[in-house]
């Protein structure tokens, strides 16, 4: 689904050039749901803009859905972060002028999805967050937690086939993660594809893999064995 | 999209109503003293005959010498004298001409209860009809047999008509004229020609006369010339109507119908020959100086718009320009606090184009109302030009659908233009720095 290799994102200045991934590769199936962790000031984040195309890479290959995105236009890149990826931000950055319906209802525009479609997808995901009720609230009248949940459908709404989540219970208290991540993982259960940026140890744990970068590298803690014991901590604390 | 465009544009207008309200009020301020100066400009400016106005000439000759030309070596006239009118009347080089002036009536109504009341009048040739295209509601207009035995018969206005006869059908009937009686021939459907091209000297926005009358019947007449009668250089005038007939002194306008190229090189050869005619003959002393102006150029000799028009026109487009600036910098200043909005439509899926259409609708939408106001402003504006001008010019300044229609496409391509920077920026909203602002 996802294959990057030896990804390079250098940042330059006049003065300085700074190596937000280094030499990166990574292949996430087609259905895994993966936990990428590590430090601040890693390259979580700058990995994350990578994979759903709001970088360019500098060096290096990447590969989405068995197509060479690295040097795409805008116009392609635009094309299959609609089609293909769905996001999930720390700050749920919905509009905060859109009621829910017509958040969730953005990406299917850009789609030039028609009108009963649409109306469609839009149902069936708020159905499957548990927000019906809720579809002619503005974000400003929603709890932290229905926020995400809205930014979900939003994101499901258009059944991409990679789902990238940045932090995604970093903004909510522990009860309403606990309901954002099992939403996740029940999305993940019907066959998505989900990638997962968490500094949370515990969160990282649930997820089916868990890959850890350090310095702009990919560490992949189920491949490497001295990350074994900190894995099994985290996945003891965790139950 | 372009509808979802519009909603998003209306909800993101009420989102800031103090910031939409200096932009629309920004943009509307420009227009409406731009489009009040330019719609009298335009008015003052326009075609009166545009279907013809390259085919009727006004000749001019010479008949002062160097020392009363203008500066840049024109000549000083704006008519001809009554000699030379009549000769080139002579001629008959044109398909229509028609020599005319001035004059007036004092009208004895049929109606004993109504008071007598002076009328201008235009003597003027049977072809002027024909040539200025001059609707009629009744009758025809004189024959040139009529003219040439100085016929007593009139076209009426239709105001005229109105007045003297309630509007019915007059033709055949009598109208008394400084106690002499005259046949109507013909009354006049509406007509405004603005300007009034057959005599820009007199009037040049006002209304046509209130009736007409064959040249020679009022030079039979010897009616009084009521409009520009002007006798520059060593020019001397006998006593009475005959002396001022055989002066120097130009009080008639000359029109001619020329059709194509080669009559108006032809005409132009006539008018030398004749010229040159007079120099040899010794009544001028100096080199045949004559022209032949289209209307459109006529206009121009005559300056029919003031450069002071010219000049409100630039300066008020200079403050639409001001305000222009301004609305962009207040757009940029909007477009910019939705830097996060723009990010988040980039990341799920809005490319460049998707976001600049976006923008630039929305400026469309601003300009759109900005063209609202500045309709109420234009409307204001000229009902306080008609409380300053003069009545003739005051009855230009009105709104009409074109100038509606000018304003609003003016404001919205104005808005637009006004938008495009702050809408390329808008495009340039890095989504990665916005998401990771957020």
């Amino acid at each position: 689904m996802l294959k990057m290799t030896h990804l390079a994102k250098v940042y330059r200045t006049e003065v300085v050039e700074t190596y937000a991934l280094r030499d990166l590769s990574l292949n996430v199936r087609e259905g895994e749901f993966v936990a990428v962790t590590g430090p601040s000031g890693s390259g979580k984040t700058t990995f994350l803009n990578v994979a759903g195309l709001l970088e360019t890479p500098t060096g290096g290959q990447y590969h989405l859905d068995g197509e060479d995105v690295s040097k795409l236009g805008d116009d392609a890149r635009s094309r299959i972060r609609n089609e293909k990826i769905g996001f999930i931000f720390q700050a749920f950055n919905l509009i905060p002028d859109l009621n829910v319906f017509d958040n969730i209802d953005v990406p299917l525009r850009y789609r030039r999805m028609n009108g009963a479609e649409r109306k469609k997808r839009i149902g069936e995901a708020l159905e499957r967050v548990g927000l019906s009720a809720r579809a002619r609230h503005y974000p400003a009248e929603l709890s932290g937690g229905q926020q995400q949940r809205v930014a979900i459908a939003r994101a499901l709404a258009g059944t991409p086939r990679l789902l990238l989540a940045d932090e995604p219970t970093g903004n909510l208290d522990t009860q309403m993660a606990r309901g954002v991540m099992e939403l996740l993982e029940g999305i993940h259960r019907d066959g998505a594809t989900i990638v997962m940026v968490t500094h949370d140890p515990e969160l990282a744990v649930r997820a089916q893999r868990n890959v850890h970068i350090i310095d702009g590298q990919v560490v992949d803690l189920t491949e490497e064995p001295r990350f074994h014991g900190v894995h099994a901590e985290a996945r003891q604390a965790s139950a | 999209m372009f509808r979802y465009y519009i909603w998003l544009a209306l909800r993101s207008l009420r989102r800031n109503p103090m910031l939409t309200a200096l932009m629309v009020a920004a943009i509307g301020l420009g227009i409406g003293a731009s489009m009040t100066t330019l719609s009298l400009f335009r008015a003052m400016s326009g075609d009166p005959i545009p279907q013809k106005s390259a085919q009727l000439f006004t000749p001019l000759i010479d008949n002062w010498g160097p020392d009363q030309r203008e500066k840049n070596g024109e000549p000083g006239q704006d008519m001809l004298t009554y000699t030379d009118a009549v000769a080139l009347m002579n001629l008959h080089a044109a398909r229509r001409q028609a020599a005319m002036y001035a004059t007036g009536f004092a009208v004895m109504p049929t109606d004993p209860t109504q008071n007598p009341f002076q009328a201008d009048a235009r003597a003027t040739g049977a072809d002027f009809f024909a040539m200025f295209d001059v609707p009629f509601k009744y009758g025809t207009p004189w024959s040139a047999a009529d003219d040439e035995a100085r016929a007593d018969v009139v076209v009426l206005g239709r105001k005229l008509n109105d007045k003297l006869f309630g509007g019915a059908n007059s033709v055949g009937k009598t109208v008394n004229l400084d106690n002499h009686d005259y046949r109507v021939v013909g009354v006049l459907d509406d007509w405004s020609p603005q300007p009034r091209m057959y005599d820009v000297m007199d009037q040049t926005f006002g209304e046509v006369e209130a009736l007409f009358l064959p040249f020679n019947t009022a030079i039979g007449r010897q009616m009084d010339i009521w409009g520009n009668n002007n006798c520059a250089g060593p020019t001397v005038v006998d006593p009475g109507f005959e002396g001022h007939m055989r002066s120097e002194c130009t009080w008639v306008q000359f029109w001619a119908e020329l059709n194509t190229a080669e009559q108006v090189q032809h005409y132009r050869t006539l008018l030398d020959g004749y010229a040159a005619e007079q120099q040899h003959n010794g009544r001028f002393h100096w080199a045949p100086l004559t022209r032949l102006y289209d209307v459109r150029k006529w206009f121009d000799v005559q300056h029919v718009v003031p450069d002071e028009s010219r000049v409100m026109v630039v300066v008020s487009f200079g403050f639409l320009f001001v305000c222009l600036v301004n609305a962009v910098g207040l757009m940029l200043a909007k477009f910019m606090t939705r830097a996060s909005e723009i990010g988040v439509r980039r990341a799920i899926g809005a490319n460049r184009r998707a976001v600049f259409t976006q923008c630039l609708v929305e400026t469309g939408v601003i300009g759109l109302a900005g063209g609202l106001v500045g309709l109420a402003l234009t409307a204001v504006g000229l009902a306080g030009m008609r409380a300053l001008l003069s009545k003739d010019m005051a009855d230009l300044t009105h709104l009409d659908l074109i100038d509606v229609l000018v304003t609003v496409a003016l404001a919205v391509l104005a808005a637009m233009l006004a938008g495009l920077y702050p809408t390329w920026r808008a495009t340039q909203v890095q989504p990665a720095w916005q998401l990771k602002a957020n």
